[in-house]
């Protein structure tokens, strides 16, 4: 039974494909703590301390926790997007089938 | 010599057909197309012409196969398309053609009709149906059968007409009833009441169920409606009206057993009605489905036959009525296929008289006709919509090939991006045979598929920029490991520290090894990035567009050498050449320089090879133009990038100033000067001999006098001003042009910088609010944000700046590079080809 059209079930399937290989990578950099990411981790209070050596260990702390974060949901959102991948495929094949037996 | 570099040879032919094989030569030339038929009868009457009757004939199929198509579609039965191209059938074959084409429209054409007088006949009886069943509700309502008119009387007449009746006698009162469109109904009430004097009742119920129209098969709703009146003028009054609203009436008796028996009677003549019907359509079916399988193919056959008519018409009739006498272009490589050809065509019509093919001369050019295939192809229509080349001119297309794709690059230059072209590319360059057997008719779709090669090589090519730029959706890729440490930030900056970096080379903080590919992934994160990209991507597209120029200027010294045009070697092209590489060029070479001499450092020692001493290029080339000395500071010592520049700049200016008068006077001078001479001499010499003495000496053929003789070198009739104006324009054009070029080419740059802008811009202000998300909500978010950005990513960068980068890039080749060498000014070659009459004609139809 198909619910989307054959355009939008293609659509999905593009993107998913995409999203999936896309994210997938920048989970993995994000795991690695890319510097090129960093610009892109959630916002954090600056540490309110004068010592330096407190000040940057709670600094690493934060900035650890967002790098993590941030991998495990591109990750999260590559699975979500893995399952959009098969019902966008799923879709598109019974498209496919219904408008070759008519 | 390579037909890639200039269009193919060309040859005027002149063409002894047999009557009796033309026909088959023909229809084996069309199947060859590679034979363009010149209009030797131009001032005959298309209807004087002599195979006029069998062009007709043909039309005439082709509008019964056109009216068949249409019953088919509208029947939306599939039409078998085996793709198959059946030869062209012979002359005698075309009367089966004829009477099986006749036989099927009678057929179609009877059926058809029969079908709209069933229908119509169905339509009344409906018509008739509802109304007796909506009457009946009308009569009904008023119960006592008889009485129903008494107390319609009540209803309608008011009480002292009633006692003034009462006086006359009893009341006769009459009814009409019948069917009308639906929205007529408010005009029509009105118009009975005004006209009748409010003196008629009308009642009306809508027939709901549309029901169709037997000539426009549309569907339309009806109402069915009963007027009561009293008097016979009253009745030819409304029966007028009626009409004229296109009411349609029908009888309705009075009593209630009859109009039971009438409605049985409808009921079953409905039901015939409709087993004739079915059967009626199922014969129409099967009659267009057996259509269906064979119309592809008699459309091909019908096409070929009126084209090779067509090309017959163009023909001259010999003396003898036994041959026909053709002129055609021909490629000179293809003479062989050619003859070929003609002689399958003679086996074929059993003729024994081989045909003749005769080179001709003429001083007329040749249509300029390049060999493509599906790779070039798309190149050439770029070329070609500027301007199709002059007859064998070095054709710009298998340069365009590179440059066209790279040049694109340069302003597209993103991996992501260019991935993303080069997979689409990819897709439809791999699906190519199914893709194009599919023929669609969406306008976009079949550019984007005619430039397929185009988009996967414009794709690749920006892959390849996107690594050196360390681009890919606005990201950069640290894979060889970047060249950049920090060490001067100590521990206690960490807090202080706000602001994005600056990157200094000239500090600890460069290794002094530049990273492998490109650009350093860390001039990403730094503050200075667009600074110093600015001036890389500047110089960059100024050295290719000089170059580009350079190598369009060397194309027209290979354009001079094959017409012979010495002179214009010597005037035109070794002053434009000097005149770009001196001034233009010299610049180039400044950058160079300036790249290899000069470093970052703040020593004191080498303080005159540190970036603050190294003068600025766009300054020297101004201050060498406008003779001035360049401003420099002390310690620099010199404003010089060697010694001895002053003295050489001044010279190289000077030689180019040299090449403006030289361009602009020594060609018209020569050609005045060489003119005068000739005249001289065949004053003295030869008084007889005209200026274009060639023309006597070619042979005479007998369309040959219409045409005016056009000569090869372009101006040996203008007279003296208008070649010093085109030379005068020409030079200005090129001079002016160098400069207002060079600036062109530094739209490389701009929309690079663009690019990139907006590819930053677009992850900044959405993919990043995606990565935003503090917890574990983040992925839901980003898997939302992600398919936003995805879709932004290929609408506008990938589709809206890839099409303005395609539309610079083009602008480029177009004005730039071409304007040096390309005039453009020839027709293309159009050879009789069954393909491309069949392509044309599916084409035309479809829209």
């Amino acid at each position: 039974m198909a619910i989307c059209g054959p355009k939008l079930s293609l659509c999905g399937l593009i993107i998913s494909v995409w999203g999936v290989i896309q994210l997938v990578f920048m989970g993995i950099f994000y795991y690695f703590h890319s510097v090129a990411l960093a610009e892109d981790l959630p916002e954090f209070e600056q540490p309110d301390t004068k010592n330096v050596d407190e000040y940057l260990k709670a600094f690493y702390a934060d900035i650890d926790k967002g790098y993590t974060q941030n991998a495990y949901n591109c990750w999260i959102a590559a699975l979500l997007y893995l399952v959009t991948m098969f019902v966008s495929a799923h879709q598109f094949w019974a498209n496919n089938r219904s408008s070759l037996s008519v | 010599m390579a037909s890639l570099f200039r269009s193919a040879e060309m040859t005027l032919c002149q063409l002894f057909l047999q009557s009796e094989a033309a026909y088959a030569c023909v229809s084996e030339l069309g199947e060859l197309g590679l034979v363009q038929f010149r209009d030797l009868n131009p001032d005959v009457n298309v209807f004087q012409r002599k195979f006029v009757n069998e062009v007709r004939r043909c039309d005439e199929m082709e509008r019964k196969l056109r009216y068949l198509e249409k019953e088919i579609k509208k029947d939306k039965i599939p039409m078998l398309d085996t793709g198959e191209n059946p030869e062209a059938p012979q002359p005698r074959e075309m009367i089966d053609l004829e009477a099986t084409f006749e036989k099927l429209e009678n057929e179609l054409r009877e059926v058809n009709q029969n079908a709209e007088a069933l229908k119509r006949n169905f339509l009344e009886l409906t018509e008739l149906k509802q109304i007796l069943r909506k009457t009946q509700v009308f009569f009904d309502e008023h119960e006592g059968g008889i009485h129903s008119t008494e107390s319609m009387t009540r209803a309608l007449i008011s009480d002292d007409s009633i006692a003034r009746q009462s006086t006359l006698g009893p009341v006769q009162l009459g009814f009409v009833a019948g069917v009308i469109l639906r929205e007529r109904i408010p005009a029509f009430e009105r118009m009975l009441w005004r006209a009748c004097r409010g003196n008629v009742f009308l009642r009306q119920a809508e027939i709901e169920t549309p029901l169709e129209d037997p000539s426009t098969g549309d569907q339309v709703y009806k109402s069915v409606f009963i007027i009561f009146f009293q008097g016979d003028q009253l009745k030819t009054r409304v029966k007028k009206i009626c009409e004229g609203f296109r009411a349609t009436l029908y009888p309705c008796p009075e009593a209630p057993a009859d109009r039971r028996e009438m409605a049985m009677g409808v009921m079953t003549r409905i039901e015939d009605l409709n087993t004739v019907l079915g059967q009626t359509q199922d014969h129409r079916h099967r009659v267009l489905v057996a259509a269906a399988k064979n119309i592809k193919n008699w459309f091909i056959k019908v096409r070929k036959i009126k084209a090779i008519y067509h090309t017959l018409n163009l023909f001259n009739l010999d003396v003898t009525q036994k041959c026909l006498i053709a002129e055609c272009w021909v490629p000179v490589l293809d003479l062989e296929n050619i003859q070929l050809a003609l002689r399958r065509g003679t086996e074929r019509s059993g003729s024994s008289v081989p045909p003749i093919l005769n080179r001709m001369d003429t001083p007329e050019d040749p249509p300029t006709y390049n060999h493509t295939n599906k790779f070039t192809s798309a190149f050439q229509t770029l070329i070609d919509s500027y301007g199709i080349a002059s007859y064998r001119e070095m054709n710009p297309a298998p340069y365009t090939i590179i440059t066209f794709p790279f040049l694109f690059a340069v302003m597209f230059g993103d991996l992501g991006h260019g991935s993303l072209m080069m997979l689409f590319g990819l897709w439809m360059v791999l699906k190519e045979k199914p893709l194009a057997a599919k023929k669609s008719d969406n306008e976009i779709w079949n550019i984007f598929f005619g430039g397929r090669y185009i988009i996967f090589l414009m794709g690749v090519f920006s892959m390849y920029t996107g690594l050196i730029y360390n681009d890919m959706f606005a990201k950069s890729l640290n894979i060889f490991g970047s060249s950049w440490q920090v060490k001067n930030i100590s521990k206690a900056d960490a807090i202080s520290i706000t602001s994005v970096h600056m990157l200094d080379p000239a500090t600890d903080d460069y290794f002094d090894y530049s990273y492998a590919i490109g650009m350093d992934p860390v001039w990403q994160l730094a503050k200075n990035k667009i600074i110093f990209q600015n001036s890389f991507k500047m110089k960059i597209s100024i050295i290719l567009g000089i170059t580009h120029m350079l190598f369009g200027v060397s194309m027209s010294l290979f354009n001079h050498m094959y017409f012979k045009n010495k002179l214009s070697i010597i005037c035109e092209f070794i002053p434009q050449v000097i005149f770009l590489v001196f001034l233009f060029f010299y610049m180039v070479m400044l950058m160079f320089i300036k790249w290899f001499m000069y470093y970052a450092t703040n020593e004191r020692t080498h303080i005159t090879y540190s970036t603050r001493c190294a003068p600025s290029i766009l300054i020297t080339f101004i201050n060498m133009m406008l003779n001035k000395e360049t401003d420099y500071e002390k310690i620099c010592e010199t404003p010089y990038l060697f010694a001895g520049q002053g003295g050489i700049q001044k010279l190289l200016v000077f030689c180019a100033l040299i090449c403006v008068p030289w361009m602009l006077l020594a060609k018209p001078i020569m050609i005045m000067r060489s003119r005068k001479q000739q005249s001289i001499s065949s004053n003295t010499h030869q008084p007889m001999t005209t200026e274009n003495g060639v023309d006597s000496e070619l042979p005479v053929h007998n369309n040959m006098v219409h045409q005016p003789p056009t000569q090869p070198g372009g101006h040996d009739s203008e007279p003296m001003a208008e070649i010093f104006i085109h030379q005068g324009i020409h030079t200005i054009e090129y001079v002016l042009g160098s400069v207002s070029h060079t600036a062109s080419y530094l739209r490389l740059w701009a929309l690079s910088l663009a690019h990139a802008q907006l590819s930053e811009v677009l992850w900044n202000m959405v993919l990043k609010k995606g990565l935003g998300f503090d917890g574990w909500i983040g992925g839901i978010g980003l898997y939302i944000i992600f398919a936003f950005w995805s879709c932004l990513t290929v609408s506008i960068l990938v589709l809206m700046e890839g099409l303005s980068a395609f539309l610079h890039t083009l602008r480029l080749h177009w004005v730039e590079f071409q304007s040096k060498f390309y005039s453009g000014t020839g027709y293309a070659f159009q050879p009789f080809s069954f393909e491309n009459i069949l392509d044309s004609a599916s084409n035309t139809k479809e829209e």
